[in-house]
């Protein structure tokens, strides 16, 4: 049972298709994901992180579940802060879910340790992220204020 | 969506659904019934502000076995944030709404 948890829903005016693409392309996250980007092969088993604009590697984890368009599941290990890091892993999931003319993104991080800093830093995260996601996806701009990796992180 | 935004302002609209919002926040992933402890609220009217908060997209829910579980989202809340709010005066507003909480809670100051 996870001991910290949070699950944030956001409804996107695009096809399946188009968001799947946005949550793991390239060209795609640099733009409203603060220049980073991901690397894997994008099957059960594979591993996967996200790249730092500098270089280095700011999250790892291995891919749990890959159903194109539907759902993603992989698990999420800080690598750049250690008090972040020594939590070990933790598991996020994706779910998409056609409603009428949008999608319905569901997301969920969670991790077993209760009061976990590593899901406290990212809650705080993901919400700027997934506005700048469907401000992409339905006007083709990014909010300005996740465009850029914040200087001294 | 206007309809989307209209929902948000009406389920914030009422003090016990801000209190649900609260509680969430304070501890979030709570069932119904955790949800109705040291409440002044049935259990039914409980639940009809829940179905509403979650409509308007102010909370999501999981169900965990044979409990459904209430998180708060606030993503909505998040996204009316950036429509009103520049990038640059973000710190600024940060300062006062620091200096106000500062001031409120250590009246002797």
């Amino acid at each position: 049972m996870a001991a910290s948890r949070f699950v944030y829903v956001i409804y996107i005016r695009t096809t399946p298709a188009r968001l799947w693409q946005a949550l793991i392309d390239p060209e795609f996250t640099r733009r409203y994901w603060a220049q980073t980007w991901q690397e894997s092969e994008w099957k059960p088993g594979a591993p996967w992180r996200i790249m730092i604009p500098d270089g280095r590697v700011g999250d790892s984890g291995e891919i749990l579940e890959f159903v194109p368009e539907r759902r993603l599941v992989l698990t999420w290990k800080n690598e750049f802060k250690p008090e972040l890091a020594e939590e070990g892993h933790s598991r996020l999931t994706y779910e998409l879910e056609p409603e009428g003319e949008s999608v319905k993104l569901t997301l969920t991080h969670e991790m077993e340790t209760p009061k976990s800093k590593l899901i406290d830093a990212v809650s705080q995260g993901w919400p700027h992220l997934l506005s700048s996601l469907k401000t992409l996806l339905e006007t083709g701009e990014p909010l300005i204020e996740t465009t850029r990796w914040p200087e001294g992180v | 969506m206007p309809d989307e935004l209209d929902r948000v302002f009406k389920a914030l609209a009422d003090p016990a659904r801000r209190t649900l919002l609260d509680r969430l926040f304070a501890d979030n992933g709570q069932t119904l019934g955790q949800l109705c402890e040291h409440l002044d609220m049935t259990r039914q009217a409980v639940a009809k502000h829940l179905r509403l908060l979650e409509e308007a997209n102010l909370i999501a829910t999981r169900r965990q076995g044979r409990e459904k579980l209430h998180f708060l989202n606030p993503v909505p809340i998040h996204q009316i944030g950036e429509r009103w709010i520049r990038k640059f005066e973000r710190g600024r507003l940060r300062a006062l709404s620091d200096l106000k909480q500062a001031l409120e809670t250590h009246d002797d100051v």
